[in-house]
């Protein structure tokens, strides 16, 4: 492979990878928020988190332009800030991914977190646990197999999302050219030999991750253990 | 002394607790299903929203005049349910691990390996809740609650998703904790044989209502009450055994000072041991002269103290003094005028039936 397809594809993967780790460290609260308040602002929230399901990647892309660039509010603090502007950046690129990718961390958390036996808090919490040890002694340990779900299926959205990139990142290599605009590339210039090594690439990836994570969800929730 | 004053919305009633109750031995709440006792003992431990105050000795654990409520995970209490809620994720040592560690070493009272021995787990630390029988995951559960040193054990129908011989398993351990850890239980049941059984002090609940609170014995035998039980009126007497009687197989039961004398099957305890034992009303006859020829073994001299009105329009209830003690009997209102029955006529009581219940 040459050097421009190496670097998108560890472009890609930086994105996918800290995409994940910060949607696991956002969608976590979120998520155990979304579970156990009694908010009216619940619902909106939880549609809010949802939106990029059913959203155009060009809707969401052209707000984040909008927003992010020269005019728009972000834009206007990043530069105050020193930070310059975010669209065709790898930082926009992330904000972009983030949004993007939320639901689909938030969503199995979510339900992990729904499926808690109430009981084992309340059991934790007589036995002297604060809330916070509580969702880390608990309730984490109980929906580990939720936390796999949504890392494995933020990454491999990540790694398979085109408009938005395309919007918000441009095409400049080595900075937010990923594997997917890089196989757009290839196409629009005819070099169907490489578009398509790239794209069998990917598409044995993410049949590999969902077969994991097949393997993965069968054996996770309950893990019962032989009778001695 | 723990003192309460509580109020919480239902959806069908008003739960009201107005309730001082000593802070040892076992107190059970006993009412039938949604009376709100499940709901009491929530408030008590902090799981349930609640208006109003609890104390615990000197510790105020919620007082709504001043603004006063302890979160439940710094309240020094122990809770087990019905369904043990143990940590899936965790094995037995696990489990009894999470409250130990989370308790200051200065607070520790309780030994875990004393736990562990007297509930008889020691044998099921490597082992995941979910491969437990109900009856070991009970012990489990409640070793767990020990774990922490809890100065009050709030029990909610430990013994309820047991069957028979599980509960005849889990039964006695909840006695020996009892009279080994010196532990204040408040006890929720529907089941009148474990009240009779575990408790020294009874609350009578129904539909959110305190009905009665008192002494076991006492408020078993006070003739108000009773219509709440229904058929499983009767008293709890204390009795030792003051003889036993080999060739027939009987043993003599002392209660009320000895001047109470009940034959009953020998059960094999040992002379001299305190037992308790459980007459029900409707076991319990009542006749002006002793009866020459009759199949009861029992027929005691006493002296009507109060006729009361049963569950049923054509029946009623007397509680008849004997000796140092108390009897209810069952009898149909037209035998109780029959009879001439009133405070102070002197009667004979024919017992049936006497279960030794411990």
């Amino acid at each position: 492979m040459a050097p421009a397809e190496w670097s998108a594809i560890r472009l890609t993967a930086q994105l996918a990878g800290l995409t994940t780790v910060l949607l696991l460290a956002m969608g976590l609260p979120l998520a155990w928020w979304l579970t156990r308040t009694r908010s009216a602002a619940r619902p909106l929230a939880a549609a809010v988190v949802a939106l990029p399901l059913v959203l155009p990647p060009s809707v969401l892309g052209f707000y984040l332009l909008a927003g992010l660039g020269p005019q728009g509010p972000v834009g206007r603090l990043t530069e105050t800030l020193g930070l310059g502007y975010l669209p065709f950046t790898f930082a926009g690129l992330l904000v972009a991914s983030l949004l993007y990718s939320m639901p689909f961390v938030v969503q199995p958390l979510q339900q992990a977190f729904e499926a808690l036996d109430e009981r084992t808090l309340e059991a934790a919490a007589t036995l002297r646990g604060s809330p916070l040890d509580r969702f880390f002694t608990v309730a984490l340990p109980q929906a580990r197999g939720g936390v796999v779900t949504a890392a494995v299926l933020g990454f491999a959205h990540t790694v398979g999302e085109f408009g938005v990139v395309l919007m918000i990142g441009g095409n400049i290599p080595d900075r937010t050219r990923t594997v997917s605009v890089l196989i757009y590339d290839h196409v629009e210039a005819a070099e169907f030999g490489d578009a398509h090594r790239l794209a069998a690439g990917m598409l044995v990836f993410s049949l590999v991750v969902l077969l994991a994570l097949q393997g993965l969800n069968r054996r996770a929730p309950a893990r019962p253990e032989p009778a001695a | 002394m723990i003192a309460l004053d509580l109020r919480v919305a239902r959806r069908d009633f008003e739960l009201r607790a107005d309730l001082r109750l000593p802070a040892r031995g076992v107190t059970a709440f006993f009412g039938p299903s949604g009376c709100g006792k499940t709901t009491l003992l929530r408030a008590i431990a902090g799981l349930e929203p609640a208006r109003g105050r609890v104390a615990f000795g000197d510790s105020i654990w919620q007082d709504d005049a001043r603004g006063v409520h302890v979160p439940t995970h710094r309240r020094p209490i122990g809770y087990v349910i019905q369904e043990s809620a143990l940590f899936p994720h965790l094995d037995v040592q696990g489990n009894l691990a999470y409250g130990l560690r989370r308790t200051p070493a200065a607070q520790r009272r309780i030994a875990t390996e004393q736990v562990v021995d007297l509930l008889a787990i020691g044998h099921l630390m490597r082992r995941r809740p979910a491969t437990l029988s109900g009856g070991e995951r009970q012990r489990v559960a409640i070793a767990r609650a020990l774990a922490t040193s809890p100065r009050l054990l709030l029990m909610d129908e430990p013994l309820a998703a047991l069957d028979a011989r599980r509960k005849a398993e889990v039964l006695p351990y909840l006695e020996r904790l009892q009279r080994e850890l010196d532990l204040p239980i408040l006890y929720v049941s529907h089941a009148i044989d474990e009240v009779a059984r575990l408790a020294h002090h009874l609350v009578l609940l129904e539909r959110g209502q305190v009905l009665g609170s008192g002494a076991l014995a006492e408020t078993l035998a006070r003739l108000d009450l009773p219509v709440a039980l229904g058929d499983e009126a009767g008293v709890v007497l204390e009795a030792v055994v003051g003889e036993r009687d080999v060739h027939w197989q009987l043993a003599r039961l002392d209660a009320g000072g000895g001047c109470c004398q009940l034959w009953a099957r020998d059960h094999g305890i040992a002379l001299g041991d305190a037992v308790r034992v459980r007459v029900l009303a409707r076991d319990v006859s009542v006749t002006r002269e002793p009866q020459p020829a009759t199949s009861i073994a029992n027929q005691l001299r006493g002296e009507i103290e109060a006729v009361a009105p049963d569950s049923h329009p054509g029946l009623a209830l007397a509680r008849v003094r004997v000796g140092g003690t108390a009897l209810l009997a069952r009898l149909t209102r037209r035998s109780a005028e029959a009879l001439a029955l009133a405070p102070g006529v002197p009667v004979w009581t024919q017992v049936k039936t006497v279960a030794v219940i411990q």
